[in-house]
């Protein structure tokens, strides 16, 4: 292979290494709903073992699986880098997140040390041999804003990971909840703004444009917002010695950066040039009108103290950020890359003639397509009143969560099938 | 004097914009605009591959030494869109909404992604490359016919 960058964008992981990561993330988002729907302590408050179950089956078990599976498959295009030894890295990273992920959720919910201290150890191998690959890949890439916003997410996850660890580690002796608070603020803030967010905007520099064919972002928010929102954090982390109004300026300034970014991809997006009805658009603006909700809700804890305090209050922005916007944005995202890439793989192999095989809007049947999508809808309407009445909703949020995530996987092994059916091969 | 990346960056939004109208109106079910913009836009495409594969892409190979390199993977999707335009222009003449959109959805990702590689990456590599020739590379390129 060769080491000059930009030469081996060739490369494109077979569909296998890619598709587990996708075909698997759906499975935990039905053992998040689950949890919702047997557990009303679930969405009760942000520190009951089963909402940190329900957490880090949405984090890692559905975000960090498909993001994990996008960037082995766009770093070649994005980047022209590759993954270094893709099919080790993806084979390991794959089964790894999945046990460890699912350890991890057992450890939270029986309370047992050992279930607990496996998840951790798979969780750190499964990123331990992705990040190194990253950084490789990353190292090697061309830089670009796109490039630039995955550098600074990776870093983000490096931040995130350890201290998870650390937190791992206090809650299973050092019982200490000032430096356990400082630590999981830290924790969620790299996982959430800095992981989850700067990798969105990352690939939204490059692909909000491409799908609906938009103007490019404006080169100073590309260039500049990872770098910023991450100086932010890594400032913010350092949250139990700084004075209570610095902390609160640090804030403003990531409600600003997230604001930016979704003002300006609903902005670029209403200056489309297709304007055909497109079930990834729709998704992509419940995402960006998510992120402003959880703003507005920032806003509101700041004037009204009483609620900053409540349980509802972190509740409600994991809901948004995670539900409303992260979910949605992947989920759209899965909707263009799994036909697409049951397309192109099918075609390559049977160097197939015009109209021999199915295209993208043949994969998944579009009126499934709007229904997942309905129920999604509903089910973040409901796990947005199951913030203020846990005990009343939990059980018709898991449901509807539940059945979304099932039709989210029938859509994407849709696309499996007729690729399959087609004579595309796996191995 | 513009560079290849300019040049054919530009390009590349021009037929984009055709893509975009021909779509609308193919959407709308507006066919006889349709077939109008689908045909500007398969000109459009063919004189872009064109220019690619009888000027660039040789001028690169000759000047890298890398036949069998990114121009190869180049050729091959070059080669793949041909065969979505192919579907789309029939969809286009039988009048037919679902198969030109399913078409047109799966071209618009593959031109996308071949763009971005090529912005990204090959352009500014052929720029490099090609150092004091470009002028004469771009001037061979404009020189095709359309």
């Amino acid at each position: 292979m060769s080491t000059q960058p930009g030469l081996a964008f060739s490369q494109a992981p077979p569909f296998s290494l890619p598709l587990r990561f996708f075909l698997t993330a759906p499975m935990f988002l039905i053992a998040a709903s689950i949890l919702i729907a047997f557990y009303p302590e679930a969405l009760a408050s942000r520190w009951t073992p089963q909402a940190l179950a329900l957490t880090h089956a949405l984090t890692l078990g559905f975000l960090a699986m498909v993001m994990l599976g996008a960037m082995l498959q766009m770093l070649p295009v994005v980047a022209g880098s590759p993954l270094p030894a893709p099919r080790f890295v993806a084979r390991a990273s794959h089964i790894a997140l999945t046990l460890g992920t699912a350890a991890l959720l057992a450890g939270f919910l029986l309370g047992t040390p050992k279930a607990f201290a496996a998840g951790v150890i798979l969780l750190l191998a499964a990123f331990a041999v992705f990040i190194a690959a990253a950084a490789i890949s990353l190292a090697r890439a061309a830089s670009n804003a796109t490039v630039n916003g995955m550098r600074f997410a990776v870093a983000s996850l490096v931040f995130t990971v350890a201290l998870g660890i650390a937190l791992a580690l206090l809650r299973a002796g050092w019982e200490n909840a000032p430096i356990i608070e400082g630590a999981s603020a830290a924790h969620v803030g790299f996982g959430l703004l800095g992981w989850v967010l700067l990798l969105v905007a990352g690939v939204a520099w490059q692909v909000v444009p491409m799908f609906q064919i938009t103007p490019p972002y404006p080169p100073r928010l590309s260039r500049w917002l990872a770098g910023a929102m991450f100086v932010l954090l890594a400032l913010r982390a350092f949250a139990p010695l700084l004075p209570h109004r610095g902390v609160i300026l640090l804030d403003a300034g990531l409600a600003a950066g997230v604001l930016l970014f979704a003002f300006h991809t609903l902005n670029l997006q209403s200056r489309r040039r297709r304007k055909l009805p497109d079930i990834t658009l729709d998704y992509w603006r419940l995402g960006m009108a998510s992120l402003i909700a959880c703003v507005l809700a920032w806003l509101v804890a700041q004037l009204w103290p009483a609620w900053a305090k409540s349980n509802a209050y972190p509740m409600l922005l994991g809901v948004l950020f995670l539900v409303g916007f992260a979910v949605s944005v992947v989920a759209g995202m899965l909707y263009k890359i799994v036909p697409f890439l049951a397309w192109f793989h099918l075609q390559a192999q049977l160097q197939a003639k015009a109209g021999t095989i199915p295209n993208m809007k043949q994969m998944i049947d579009e009126k499934n397509l709007r229904l997942q999508f309905r129920l999604h809808l509903a089910a973040l309407a409901l796990l947005v009143a199951a913030v203020a009445w846990p005990d009343a909703l939990h059980m018709p949020a898991g449901i509807v969560l539940a059945l979304s995530a099932l039709m989210l996987w029938g859509n994407l092994s849709s696309a499996l099938r007729r690729y399959l059916q087609h004579g595309g091969r796996l191995a | 004097m513009s560079t290849i990346l300019e040049y054919m960056g530009s390009d590349h939004r021009a037929c984009d914009d055709l893509f975009a109208l021909a779509e609308e109106a193919a959407g709308n079910k507006n066919w006889d605009s349709a077939r109008d913009l689908f045909g500007k836009f398969q000109a459009a495409m063919a004189h872009h591959l064109a220019m690619e594969e009888e000027v660039l892409f040789p001028a690169f190979e000759e000047r890298t030494g890398m036949s069998a390199g990114p121009t190869q993977v180049m050729r091959m999707e070059h080669e793949q869109m041909r065969a979505l335009i192919a579907d789309m222009a029939a969809a286009a003449q039988a009048g037919n909404v679902s198969a030109y959109l399913g078409a047109s959805e799966t071209l618009n990702m593959l031109m996308q992604q071949h763009n971005l590689k090529e912005e990204n990456m090959l352009y500014p590599m052929a720029d490099r490359a090609l150092g004091a020739d470009r002028a004469a590379v771009l001037h061979s390129m404009e020189a095709v016919s359309k």
